[in-house]
């Protein structure tokens, strides 16, 4: 296909393809969680059966259907994530969950052939034990307000003609035909657009700087380097509608009058960088991207790298130097990236979702997108919901929602360690990832913004909510991100380095029994010192998880330390096994069991272990038949 | 006879980098794109070709040992046949993703130190987050993601690798004992 056939196509007023014809559309997950769990399989199942009952698989777009024709067709990430794979047959409206290929069959001929739903295969709403037949009924996305996710699960990410047919690049087309620069970046500012990788930093205001600056060569670099651990919104946007990602690049490289932008994708990420890549090659080949955007004669180049594990390169000037070819150290600001960034251009960075914002604001104007949300943080947020609770996935909902309605609602509750639900079982939510915070119920219903979390101690980050339920220790959970941070402080500035590293070691004193009294002051004050200390925003943020959960949690840590207790039993070094001489009838099993020879005991009388040999490894515990090892 | 059949060995080994290099224009900026490539094609990198690298394009070798040894995805000594890597993310850990890693380490005598086994079959490896957060805890085999892990599921994994291993390279292993047999 020619540029111009690429034009005239984008000429045509966007129309709701599969509303007008009547072609049956089944639309297979294949996001990251649905192809572990085998949708590839599912997908060739239904290839077959479709053709073995008589009926046409369509694979491509087609301007026209006949009535025995069906579509089938992959999507990015559904959300459902938990669910998976997930099976969506449009126009019937109807979400299969957990679909084997033996299932397919069944699927065919029941809802293809006559029109009929397969219950068994509905999700089961565990409150209501209903049945929920599409997303409207269904708890997880009744609630939900999908607007950058809408598409991941519906379009297939791989066909550029598909986005086009649903909209796609007309934002992009009139930022380009139809707007000056100065008219987009006043649009992008009245929406009140933030930024959704973390700071929640005005993207208008970036843009304005940046297109305040003399012409010249400027770049805009999308980050794609989503090293939240427990957050993965930017990979499945990226893989699920990597066309709205170029179209968020090509409106901000108009706005400020660039003409060369990157993807900088997380190396962890293959399938991200694969589909970006061939998303950026269907682009040039349509005439979006190249040297005649829109047939204006300007040129822009869009580029797809692949970062190298390194979390601090989600930081602006780190990711700069990364690029760059160096090793990914920030720089201080200012100079602002929007002033002197990329090889000392003009350059501007924004996030995968802020991006994926940015042609919806263009097309329907900032009023309408400001009419959700709040007015400090107006539009919607992907969450990415784990941890501990029945219903794992994506999330997204518009600021001022209350944190009890997705931690609860939408979640589907919380549940134990073996994933079943759990009465009154929650106990924290740790959100931001490692820059953010642990709240407590008594947050629940706090509407969330950028600044409603802040203020708690907490922050937005990039969005991962993990769920913990009453048997996490809090104090291992800050050590986890505490760990985390340190290993990844680029080494730059001292209180970083080695600030988190002693916080580590402290964390390490209060879960090995070898804290007093001081440690906590100790830990607080050093965690303000990081904060104030460290160059960017990895070290600023570290000791967030420390000094939440310190606030939060006090009386955990205090246990720890003053009664050598950990009430969830999961720091090891402070258990204290001990055999129950009630309970105890003598028969030797925990003697057997024993790797160190710690216990010792007549036959037909009471055992006893010794705490000196005693490593333990809970061996005992799990030999006795009458329960008699306590404290393990 | 030796020499030579090591120095053609050595500039065959440099002429997939001198590829590497010319896809990239020898410009130093494209160093993390390089190395990338270079471990694409060896699996690690090797001393000697970051040494290659840093001449090939000017630059100090410190510096290509710097971006090396910074970046998680460089790898500096070569690792196992079957990469086993286990998601250690915030959703992973807190559904015990650690036990998990402790019965395999336990299972191939590894650790955390000492990354592949002596047969060089398997490195076992812990990632930051693999972005599957929904099928916590994780597991990675040569790319492919099992979800929902336990310890006794994924040793179970290791086990059937194992297996097929031992089946597919019997041959292989007794050509081996058969060549050793023959040079003694």
């Amino acid at each position: 296909m020619s540029i111009n056939d690429g034009l005239i196509q984008l000429n045509e007023p966007s129309k709701p393809h599969d509303g007008q014809t009547a072609m049956r559309r089944v639309i297979l997950c294949a996001g990251t969680g649905c192809m572990a769990n085998g949708a590839m399989k599912v997908f060739e199942r239904f290839r077959k059966e479709i053709d073995r009952v008589g009926l046409n698989v369509v694979l491509e777009l087609r301007p026209e259907a006949g009535d025995r024709d069906v579509r089938l067709s992959k999507s990015g990430c559904q959300g459902f994530c938990q669910m998976g794979p997930l099976v969506t047959v449009i126009p019937d409206g109807i979400l299969y969950t957990k679909v084997r290929a033996e299932d397919v069959t069944e699927i065919v001929e029941h809802t293809l052939v006559t029109g009929d739903v397969v219950d068994r295969l509905l999700y089961k709403d565990p409150a209501t034990r209903r049945h929920c037949r599409g997303l409207e009924d269904n708890p997880f996305y009744a609630r939900q307000d999908r607007r950058v996710l809408r598409d991941c699960g519906f379009l297939d990410p791989e066909d550029i003609h598909e986005f086009i047919l649903h909209g796609g690049y007309s934002a992009a087309k009139k930022a380009y035909l139809e707007m000056s620069p100065e008219e987009i970046c006043k649009q992008i500012s009245e929406s009140g657009l933030r930024g959704r990788g973390g700071g929640g930093f005005p993207t208008g205001r970036k843009w304005e700087a940046a297109r305040m600056q003399k012409p010249g060569k400027k770049y805009v670099i999308c980050n794609g380097d989503e090293g939240d651990p427990g957050a993965f919104m930017n990979r499945s946007v990226m893989e699920g509608n990597p066309h709205s990602v170029i179209e968020g690049l090509m409106i901000a490289a108009r706005a400020i009058g660039a003409d060369q932008t990157l993807v900088y994708v997380r190396a962890e990420y293959p399938l991200a960088v694969e589909r970006m890549k061939r998303a950026v090659i269907d682009a040039e080949r349509e005439g979006i991207l190249g040297s005649n955007v829109f047939g204006t004669g300007l040129s822009l180049k869009c580029d797809v790298m692949e970062g190298a594990g390194a979390f601090v390169c989600g930081e602006e000037t780190a990711m700069i130097a990364s690029i760059e070819g160096r090793r990914g150290m920030p720089t201080p600001k200012p100079p602002f990236p929007a002033q002197s960034g990329l090889w000392g251009k003009p350059t501007i960075i924004n996030n995968v979702e802020t991006l994926a914002h940015v042609s919806r604001i263009i097309n329907e104007g900032p009023q309408a997108f400001r009419s959700i949300g709040t007015p400090e943080s107006p539009g919607t947020k992907t969450f990415a919901l784990t941890g501990h609770v029945a219903n794992t996935g994506l999330v997204e909902v518009p600021f001022g929602t209350k944190l009890r309605d997705i931690v609860l609602e939408i979640s589907g509750g919380v549940t134990d360690d073996a994933g079943k639900p759990m009465k009154n079982g929650f106990k924290a939510v740790q959100i931001g990832g490692p820059s953010g915070g642990c709240l407590t119920e008594d947050h629940l219903d706090l509407p969330l913004s950028y600044d409603s979390l802040r203020a708690v101690g907490a922050m937005v980050g990039s969005g991962g909510l993990v769920v913990l339920n009453q048997r996490t220790c809090m104090v291992s959970i800050a050590r986890f991100f505490m760990e985390f941070t340190q290993r990844e402080s680029c080494g730059k500035c001292v209180l970083c380095r080695e600030g988190t590293k002693q916080l580590l070691a402290l964390l390490d004193d209060v879960i090995e029994g070898r804290a007093d009294a001081g440690t906590l002051d100790l830990l607080e004050k050093l965690g303000r010192a990081v904060q104030v200390g460290s160059l960017c925003g990895l070290g600023k943020t570290a000791p967030n998880p420390v000094l939440s959960t310190l606030r939060y949690f006090r009386k955990e840590y205090e246990e720890h330390i003053f009664e050598k207790r950990c009430r969830t039993g999961r720091c090891k070094a402070l258990l204290k096994p001990e055999i129950n001489e009630e309970r105890c009838k003598g028969c030797g099993l925990c003697i057997k069991s024993c790797p160190t020879g710690a216990i010792t005991g007549d036959k037909k009388k009471p055992h006893h272990i010794d705490p000196d040999l005693c490593i333990k490894c809970g061996a005992c515990a799990t030999a006795c038949k009458l329960q008699a090892v306590e404290g393990v | 006879m030796a020499t030579a059949h090591v120095a053609v060995d050595r500039a065959g080994k440099f002429r997939k980098v001198c590829c590497i290099l010319e896809r990239y224009d020898y410009r130093p900026s494209g160093l993390i794109p390089i190395l990338q490539a270079v471990q694409h094609e060896y699996q690690y990198l090797p001393e000697e070709v970051l040494t290659f690298v840093a001449t090939s394009l000017d630059l100090p070798p410190a510096r290509v040992f710097g971006v090396a040894t910074f970046y998680a995805h460089f790898a500096l000594e070569q690792k196992g046949k079957h990469v086993i890597r286990i998601c250690d993310g915030t959703a992973c850990h807190v559904k015990q993703s650690l036990p998990i890693l402790s019965a395999i380490h336990e299972m191939l005598g590894t650790s955390e130190k000492q990354r592949t086994t002596v047969d060089a079959l398997f490195t076992v490896e812990t990632v930051a987050c693999l972005g599957a957060c929904g099928l916590a805890p994780v597991l990675v085999i040569d790319e492919q993601v099992y979800g929902s892990m336990t310890p006794e599921r994924a040793t179970a994994l290791v086990d059937d690798i194992k297996m097929q291993e031992n089946t597919g390279d019997s041959q292989a292993a007794g050509a081996t004992v058969n060549g050793e047999a023959h040079v003694n």
